[in-house]
């Protein structure tokens, strides 16, 4: 049945060589953890899209109840936690999932760095890579504030002084991020917008570029 | 020897490797997609009886009046107020639903300067007879909805709407 299905659409439109160019390739054996088991340090790269992607899965779930508003933004993640079913797993996925990415890209980058892999050709992919490794750990900052509890506003709070400790542009950067003056609604909403849009948008661009130039370079040979 | 066995030793890792992955990857969106059907699973909040209107309030001509009670959205109760056409049939305290049968607008009670008798909707021209009966030609394919009622110490209290017939 799937068989025949994948058929018909295939006869059509001829998608074998489209998955075959995306799945299909061969793998090293310096990289292969069956030659040998130190090679595992090769999942990193992996792993981190892994958690991206559950990330970017239960962060699309967790906004069918959030609301980023400061009168309700607490109210409602307090419902989604206590009251929606496998609220706690969804939300738990989120929340913990984005600690387990910014220590896989950790993991990742000091893999990439001890193996030598930034060095020529690959320098440009290691730019993308600290360029996502800042994205994502823009995700982080700006998701601290949505539960909108005590945590978040400190955390943010923090947060805002250390970008105005900045020389001369500090008062801009600041005031630019919290929409005013202070923490209020109007950072709440940037902060949702800057958390759910901008930066996935910019990741998932970035990470395309990543994985298009792995592809292109092919993995770097062994140490 | 080999050739003999039903699964082949590559059938038997893929199947188990799909297996396995398909076990995790369920085990990833179960949780997901519980949680987004979540509303369409709940049970519906019982139905309280609520106080609208003293009995002696009422007469035969059909009168609009306010009910008033708390709907949960989950993290927000809104106070809601909506209007119940109220009469009496005799003895009998009759509670009619304002929402078109139609598409769901608003009827009221004698706007139709043609037609003073009966409910009218301003949407697509919608009648109901003064019962609620809909008027045959119009719009309408069912009568207005009842409220369940109860009278109690001389106060109306309603429930639901439900549909007539």
């Amino acid at each position: 049945m799937l068989q025949r299905i994948y058929d018909w659409i295939d006869d059509r439109i001829d998608v074998t060589p489209l998955w075959r160019d995306v799945a299909d390739h061969e793998v090293p054996e310096h990289v292969n953890p069956g030659y040998h088991f130190s090679a595992f340090v090769y999942c990193f790269g992996g792993l981190t899209f892994f958690t991206v992607v559950i990330q970017i899965l239960s962060g699309m779930f967790l906004t069918m109840y959030y609301v980023p508003d400061i009168v309700n933004a607490h109210a409602s993640v307090e419902y989604l936690q206590t009251d929606v079913a496998f609220g706690m797993i969804v939300r738990g996925m989120h929340h913990w999932g984005a600690s387990v990415v910014i220590v896989m890209v950790f993991l990742h980058t000091l893999r990439v760095f001890f193996t030598g892999s930034y060095k020529k050709p690959r320098e440009i992919n290691w730019v993308v890579g600290v360029l996502l490794f800042f994205i994502i750990l823009g995700l982080g900052f700006t998701g601290y504030l949505l539960p909108w509890d005590m945590k978040a506003y400190f955390a943010t709070q923090v947060g805002l002084e250390i970008a105005e400790s900045v020389p001369v542009v500090g008062d801009l950067a600041s005031n630019l991020l919290a929409g005013g003056e202070f923490i209020g609604a109007q950072t709440l909403t940037r902060f949702f917008a800057i958390h759910v849009f901008f930066l996935p948008g910019a990741l998932l661009g970035l990470i395309a570029i990543h994985f298009i130039m792995i592809r292109r370079q092919g993995i770097s040979g062994p140490l | 020897m080999e050739k003999n066995h039903n699964v082949s030793r590559r059938q038997f890792l893929t199947y188990a490797l799909l297996g396995t992955g398909g076990f995790m990857a369920a085990g990833l969106i179960m949780p997901m997609v519980r949680f987004g059907v979540d509303p369409i699973l709940q049970a519906d909040a019982e139905d309280d009886m609520i106080d609208v209107v003293g009995v002696d309030e009422l007469t035969d001509v059909p009168q609009a009046f306010d009910m008033e009670y708390e709907q949960d959205h989950g993290w927000h109760v809104e106070q809601v107020t909506e209007t119940v056409w109220m009469f009496l049939e005799g003895d009998e305290v009759v509670a009619l639903s304002p929402t078109c049968t139609h598409l769901g607008c608003t009827v009221s009670w004698g706007t139709d300067a043609d037609n003073p008798e009966q409910f009218f909707c301003p949407c697509h021209f919608g009648r109901f007879e003064r019962d609620g009966t809909n008027v045959p030609g119009t719009p309408p394919t069912e009568p207005l909805h009842r409220y369940d009622h109860e009278v109690r110490d001389g106060r109306v209290l309603l429930g639901s709407p439900s549909p007539q017939l």
